[in-house]
């Protein structure tokens, strides 16, 4: 059995148009000294998928800065390994090349290096998704029930309001899926939601995305998933992890801070054996803490020097909290320096961000004060 | 096949450790951990690839698996490359003889080849036994502007520790006059820190010569350098200046760790123009808990923090539990020190448990406690300052 991975790094981007200004969705900072996609990526190494295509399309050097050849997730291989697929466009006008927005499209671009595929099964993913998840189990699940596309779902409470951001997706006693309901506006309840984790036979992928060239279909959900439900055999796979999908900065801050505090939620994503998540190496000496410093309830990565007041905070590698500062629930990414006697409180700060000396600067909750990346408060 | 290299290092990381206790009863010492994510090894290499030498030969002979598999291919220190690299050198079976390595000579005699592929012009001779950023560079540089034979790195010591050292006796030139070993009255205090440049072809004559002498021990000090001396080869000192620290005892161990702690840290590991790396593990960053404290410490990634950290250095994925307290102690990778236990003036290797409300040395007694890996240490069992625990240790106090 031999399966092919393939992320969709940009399809999120306008959720979190602050942190997507100079970025991909793929690769967002998170958790201290990850990047949206190590989740993705990590999930399909440890599940033994070893040749991975990662379409992307614009705002793509942090990703490829970050991926490189591809070594920190052992995916540096002579045979298969991580392949970059830019936009391509040809040099002449060709409509049919343009930029996608949608997923179907996404898969339309690359169709040329679809058709190339050898592999039995074809693994998709989007990079919002957070979790830690047995790819090979699910798998397994899928060639046991004879899927054609085996989609990845979790059961959550739904309100009107968040159901919208969703795809609700239906499906009988015996896991078949029998309706897929994008963004409805008029459902709330325990539902099962789409992960955007999808298996698939690899020759029905490339059957579906030649259709959908041939038809002009744009939409995954509505042109492939409801449109054959009732006709193909696509099923369900319950997971049952720490899950979280962000479609905006509230979920982004929120789910940031669901890993400070009680440790299940890190050790469903972080502390799962022989699934480890990788990350880009980034060399950095371990965290000092100075004896002026006071530090409860954070997650700090290593390169930082901590001299101040932190609490209920996320700190990323390199950070310098100076003496008399205090952080409080706040996430601080990659460099950012924050000044003596310096106060924060619910602020998020891009990457290089400098705080001046005796600044206080404070967001709420609901709406956390951002700092785009290398801004001099 | 091979580029000219102009300079080729060679590191000598056979040693044994043998005042490391259980720390190097499994491993070299060069690999032994140190400062929360290194190992002893990480801050030559480093040094090297920070002074522009990209081919080193480490050789190898007393318990290598764990050196191996560290070293790799190189790639954490850019020394993964298509000419040159790191290359681990062990002891071989030739046509004629096999042999370990007799000496520090002897062992860079068995390698001429390795050198010699490279047709370099000179050969550096380190040690993998130190904490200390050094520039080889300027030293090479020195060395060919004196035109020397050789040139040996030396660093002022306190005149009343000179004799535990390879001495050298200058001119006003810095000209090495006399090398004595462990003077007992010692007339100068540039000591030998065991790094080498030598002339690659002079170099293979002399050890050449060593080779084909039945009594000598084929020691650079011993031999090689009086050797050349004799001869009258024109042999430099090299003053350095600056943190150099001999990690061959728990104590001192110990103090090099603690060398890293404070505002202005004795040896800063945060300089940015002269990097350390190492060979990163894959953990989560480490997590603080509400009930922690942390003072004056360093700690990696993997921790969870729960209990008191006071002026210590916790490595990848120790967790510390509510109500215990670890004070002026280094604790090693995943070690476990549960509720209520206390850990003072300690080195605790990695993987080892320590029991609910044990004991570890006492703050009044600054006497270093050593505890070895993968021990379990009941709950409550109390250990003395001093005491050098391994398993044995344990099931014969328990009766």
């Amino acid at each position: 059995m031999s399966v092919q991975g393939i992320i969709f790094t940009n399809l999120h981007d306008k959720n979190i148009p602050e942190l997507t200004l100079k970025r991909t969705m793929a690769s967002v900072p998170y958790a201290c000294r990850y990047r949206l996609i190590d989740f993705a990526l990590s999930n399909m190494v440890n599940s033994g998928i070893t040749s991975v295509s990662v379409i992307t399309h614009y705002n793509y050097q942090s990703l490829m800065d970050h991926i490189g050849a591809g070594k920190d997730w052992d995916l540096a291989r002579r045979s298969g390994g991580i392949k970059i697929l830019p936009p391509y466009m040809t040099a002449y006008a060709n409509t049919q090349n343009a930029l996608y927005n949608s997923r179907m499209e996404a898969l339309k671009s690359v169709n040329y290096s679809l058709s190339r595929f050898t592999s039995d099964y074809v693994v998709l993913s989007d990079c919002d998704v957070i979790c830690n998840v047995d790819l090979n189990d699910m798998i397994n699940d899928h060639i046991r029930n004879g899927a054609d596309i085996t989609m990845a779902v979790k059961r959550v409470l739904l309100t009107n309001e968040t159901a919208k951001r969703n795809v609700v997706v239906e499906a009988d006693d015996d896991g078949r899926i029998t309706d897929v309901n994008a963004y409805p506006t008029n459902v709330s309840g325990y539902h099962d939601i789409n992960l955007n984790i999808l298996v698939i036979n690899r020759e029905y992928l490339q059957s579906i995305v030649l259709d959908a060239i041939a038809h002009g279909y744009t939409s995954f959900n509505r042109d492939v998933l409801s449109r054959n439900a009732s006709r193909r055999n696509y099923r369900i796979y319950k997971y049952n992890g720490y899950f979280a999908n962000i479609s905006s900065m509230e979920d982004y801050y929120k789910h940031s801070m669901e890993l400070i505090g009680a440790s299940d939620n890190r050790d469903q994503l972080f502390g799962i054996k022989n699934r480890p998540i990788y990350t880009k190496v980034r060399n950095s000496a371990p965290t000092r803490y100075d004896s002026a410093s006071n530090v409860k309830n954070s997650l700090v990565a290593d390169g930082c020097i901590i001299e101040g007041t932190v609490e209920n905070s996320i700190i990323f590698r390199g950070v310098k909290v100076s003496k008399g500062a205090t952080v409080k629930n706040s996430i601080l990414f990659q460099d950012t320096v924050i000044g003596a006697n310096v106060f924060l409180n619910c602020v998020i700060t891009d990457k290089n961000v400098v705080i001046r000396d005796g600044r206080i600067l404070s967001g709420h909750e609901s709406l956390p004060f951002f700092i785009e990346k290398g801004k001099l408060v | 096949m091979y580029n000219k290299k102009e300079c080729v290092a060679m590191l000598l990381a056979g040693g044994q450790g043998s005042r490391l206790y259980t720390l190097t009863e499994k491993t070299a010492k060069p690999a032994v951990p140190f400062g929360a994510k290194y190992r002893i090894i990480d801050f030559t290499l480093s040094n090297c690839v920070n002074s522009g030498i990209d081919t080193v030969g480490v050789l190898t002979q007393y318990q290598p698996l764990v050196l191996n598999e560290y070293i790799g291919n190189g790639q954490p220190w850019d020394l993964d490359r298509m000419n040159g690299g790191v290359m681990v050198l062990p002891p071989y079976q030739g046509s004629k003889s096999a042999d370990w390595y007799k000496g520090t000579a002897n062992a860079i005699y068995q390698n001429m080849n390795f050198i010699n592929r490279y047709d370099p012009d000179y050969v550096l001779i380190l040690s993998g036994d130190h904490i200390y950023k050094m520039d080889y560079d300027a030293m090479l540089e020195a060395h060919k502007k004196n035109n020397a034979a050789a040139t040996i790195a030396v660093i002022n010591v306190p005149i009343e520790q000179a004799s535990r050292f390879g001495i050298m006796n200058t001119d006003e030139n810095n000209r090495i006059i006399e090398f004595e070993e462990k003077p007992k009255e010692p007339k100068s205090t540039k000591a030998s820190m065991g790094i080498y440049i030598f002339n690659r072809k002079l170099l293979a004559d002399y050890l050449e010569d060593d080779e084909n002498d039945p009594n000598s021990s084929k020691d650079f000090g011993k031999n090689i350098i009086p050797a050349m001396l004799n001869n009258g080869e024109k042999m430099y000192a090299y003053e350095f200046s600056g943190y150099w620290k001999d990690v061959g005892t728990i104590q001192s161990l110990w103090e090099a760790n603690m060398d890293l702690l404070g505002e202005n840290p004795t040896f800063n590991l945060y300089d940015n123009d002269w990097r350390i790396y190492s060979r990163s593990e894959i953990r989560p960053p480490h997590y603080i808990g509400s009930d922690a404290t942390v003072d004056n410490s360093i700690i990696s990634q993997g921790c969870e923090v729960h209990g008191i950290v006071e002026n210590s250095i916790l490595f990848g994925g120790v967790k510390i539990a509510r109500g215990a307290y670890v004070k002026n102690s280094i604790i090693m990778q995943d070690t476990v020190v549960r509720e209520g236990a206390s850990v003072s003036y300690a080195i605790v290797d990695g993987d080892t448990e320590l029991g609910a409300g044990s004991q570890i040395g006492a703050d009044a007694d600054k006497r270093i406690t050593l505890i070895g890996s993968n021990l379990v240490i009941p709950h409550g069992m109390k250990i003395a300052s001093g005491e050098m625990v391994n398993a044995q240790y344990i099931e014969e106090k328990k009766i």
